[in-house]
């Protein structure tokens, strides 16, 4: 029955800047099953954030360009369409979770204002229903007395609360995918457990499917059913959960799990990391941006490495040096 | 003797009000925090935002003014002292801030920022700091090249080693490091965690690592202080608070670390709501106040002092928050 909501074939967005155009997604390709979360993660500046705004084309105007590639939305190609099509599926079929409860509300407005913005836009209420339904929202997402909070403005909210707010928003319509960009980095552990309880009851009973987007590998594997690894603005790894930490296949992946502390790992002990750092957007190479940083030479910084199906279900970017798939 | 010996430390900010901006109350950010750091080892301390736990760091390093208790380094009293009479004692104690991007001056060159702390406390001549941030940079595994760029050529990771640069290039023996690895990706972190264990075990520093992240601060601490609205409500060795927390607060936390293993499902424990605010914070037990707990009001007006339950194990003596057993043993010892 799994059909799948999104598929995001091939995509590449680049930004103009003083020194060029620079291409911070390069050829990213995966697709989202219904019901299903799916993670994106990897280190700052990798492009997992751009991958994101790109499929909603919310990218900061005018130096951001789509510039190839497809993003299939439940079967229409969402990549050149107008903004008609594009204002119908924002916020109502899609629904986005953005990082900065703090910068994502609008301060002078009143919570119960904005949530009522895409019910009036979308869904065709009256002010007066939007806001009974802001009020029932806010419940939904266990704010206390939602009934006060609704006519509050967002600085009299605490981070927690304002996050609970903003996947409000992104939920009011009912959306078949949401996208959450970071949604619990700003907060607290304690108050990230609160929120990613309450994204997995609500999907559970809205069977929505979402993106999670992390750089935390905990919150990944508490969360997602497959996982996307992303590595200078390429997808390098991809595959259920259990594979990715089981048996991962990219040394960038293995890096990853192995340079993270966890709770287990000897007091004082050292360390396990990866070496150097990512390179400049500028100086990418056209073949292996992992071999470029573990500063290998030959062959595999020219050409890139195909992405290739390992196993059902898990994809790896094939380098020779970086797996044992060549 | 201990390096560093805190004693009842309080840290409050009035709250001005009304038309002639009179004091009608105070931030009790840090209300009665006592604690000791022997030479060469790490303190970490952990807490929500807003638990006061940045500001007894600032508090320590005496960039604010103590309210009330007292600060002893090496058994000198630096609570009440003038920033005249600190400044030669600096040199003995540094602090490191979390946003490597903020806390370095984007207008001074690398060497510049690492010798300024030297140029202040009057040591060498231009040529030798410049040959001693030289060695600084090359410690914390920067080219020598860096002496003479801006802080913003470089990577989050790199800013955060010149910072480290910076703080240990008088020595100190005390080093507060304020969230020093949060604004960092996983991969950069380790990296400076290593070189931050590294100095200790060459230099002998003593440090008071603050930071949020739970397997961070028990990784790189001996002793370990969790800190909830201004108080410490548990403080034990690293290894044995995370096996055998006693205080709800200490659980929470625990509990509340993703850990990333997809096959393992277990029962969290997810805490409603949010700290209190330290202004007007609950009377009695602050934690039972946020758990509902149905003996909160027996412990209003309770003095809930810090008890040694086992040898080097601290908890404060909480109805609300201890177990039944643990309750009656701490209760006996107050």
């Amino acid at each position: 029955m799994s059909e799948d909501v999104l598929v995001v074939n091939n995509l590449q967005t680049a930004f103009d800047t003083d020194s060029g155009r620079l291409t911070a997604v390069d050829g990213v390709s995966f697709t989202v099953p219904a019901g299903k979360t799916v993670g994106i993660v990897g280190e700052s500046g990798c492009g997992k954030s751009v991958t994101a705004m790109s499929i909603v084309q919310l990218l900061p105007q005018p130096a951001g360009v789509i510039t190839g590639g497809e993003v299939i939305f439940k079967g229409a190609n969402l990549i050149g369409a107008d903004d008609e099509t594009l204002y119908g599926v924002r916020g109502n079929e899609i629904g986005v979770i953005f990082q900065e409860p703090m910068t994502a509300l609008n301060p002078v407005h009143r919570i119960g204002k904005q949530l009522s913005e895409s019910l009036i836009l979308h869904k065709g209420l009256s002010k007066k229903e939007a806001w009974e339904e802001s009020i029932e929202l806010l419940e939904m997402v266990g704010i206390p007395s939602p009934e006060m909070r609704v006519s509050e403005y967002p600085h009299q909210l605490s981070g927690g609360m304002r996050q609970r707010v903003v996947i409000a928003i992104a939920l009011a319509c009912k959306p078949d995918l949401i996208i959450a960009d970071e949604p619990t980095t700003a907060l607290d552990v304690t108050v990230q457990a609160q929120i990613l309880d309450l994204l997995k009851k609500l999907q559970k009973e809205h069977g929505s499917s979402v993106i999670l987007i992390t750089h935390d590998l905990g919150v990944i594997a508490e969360t997602c059913d497959e996982v996307v690894v992303m590595y200078a603005g390429r997808v390098v790894e991809q595959a259920p959960v259990e594979n990715i930490f089981k048996n991962p296949q990219h040394a960038y992946t293995k890096g990853l799990l192995a340079s993270m502390t966890k709770l287990e790992t000897p007091r004082k002990s050292e360390l396990k990391t990866i070496p150097n750092m990512v390179a400049g957007i500028a100086d990418f190479v056209p073949g292996c941006r992992f071999c470029q940083r573990m500063e290998q030479e030959g062959m595999t910084l020219e050409v890139r490495p195909e992405f290739k199906e390992v196993a059902k279900d898990h994809w790896v970017e094939a380098c020779p040096l970086c797996t044992d798939h060549a | 003797m201990n390096l560093l010996e805190v004693n009842n430390l309080k840290m409050h900010f009035p709250v001005h009000g009304g038309v002639m901006s009179r004091v009608v109350g105070a931030v009790k950010a840090v209300d009665g925090v006592s604690l000791t750091i022997n030479k060469g080892e790490t303190l970490g301390i952990v807490g929500e935002s807003g638990c006061g736990k940045s500001t007894l760091g600032k508090a320590i390093v005496r960039l604010t003014k103590p309210t009330e208790g007292s600060i002893l380094l090496n058994g000198i009293d630096i609570t009440h002292m003038s920033q005249g009479h600190l400044r030669p004692l600096r040199k003995q104690f540094q602090m490191m801030f979390q946003d490597p991007a903020e806390s370095l001056n984007p207008r001074m060159s690398v060497g510049e920022i690492i010798t300024e702390p030297m140029l202040i406390q009057k040591i060498g001549n231009a040529v030798s700091r410049r040959e001693k941030a030289i060695k600084l940079l090359e410690r914390v595994g920067l080219p020598a090249s860096a002496v003479d760029k801006f802080s913003f050529e470089f990577s989050g990771g790199q800013r955060q080693r010149v910072g480290v640069a910076r703080a240990i290039a008088l020595q100190p023996e005390l080093l507060v490091l304020d969230e020093p690895v949060s604004a960092l990706d996983v991969s950069v972190q380790s990296q400076v965690l290593n070189l931050l264990m590294e100095l200790q075990e060459e230099m002998g520093i003593a440090y008071m690592f603050i930071a949020h992240d739970l397997a961070v601060v028990k990784h790189i601490s001996d002793n370990v202080a969790v800190m909830y609205l201004g108080k410490i409500v548990e403080m034990a060795d690293a290894d044995i608070i995370y096996k055998n927390p006693k205080h709800t607060y200490t659980k929470a936390l625990i509990s509340a670390i993703p850990i990333p293993d997809p096959t393992v499902d277990r029962e969290r424990m997810i805490l409603d709501g949010d700290v209190p605010s330290p202004i007007n914070p609950p009377k009695g037990s602050a934690f039972g106040h946020r758990l509902n707990h149905p003996a909160y009001d027996e412990t209003i007006g309770l003095d809930m002092p810090l008890v040694e339950i086992e040898p080097g194990h601290w908890v404060a003596a909480d109805p609300c928050c201890l177990g039944a057993e643990d309750y009656a043993k701490v209760r006996e010892m107050v």
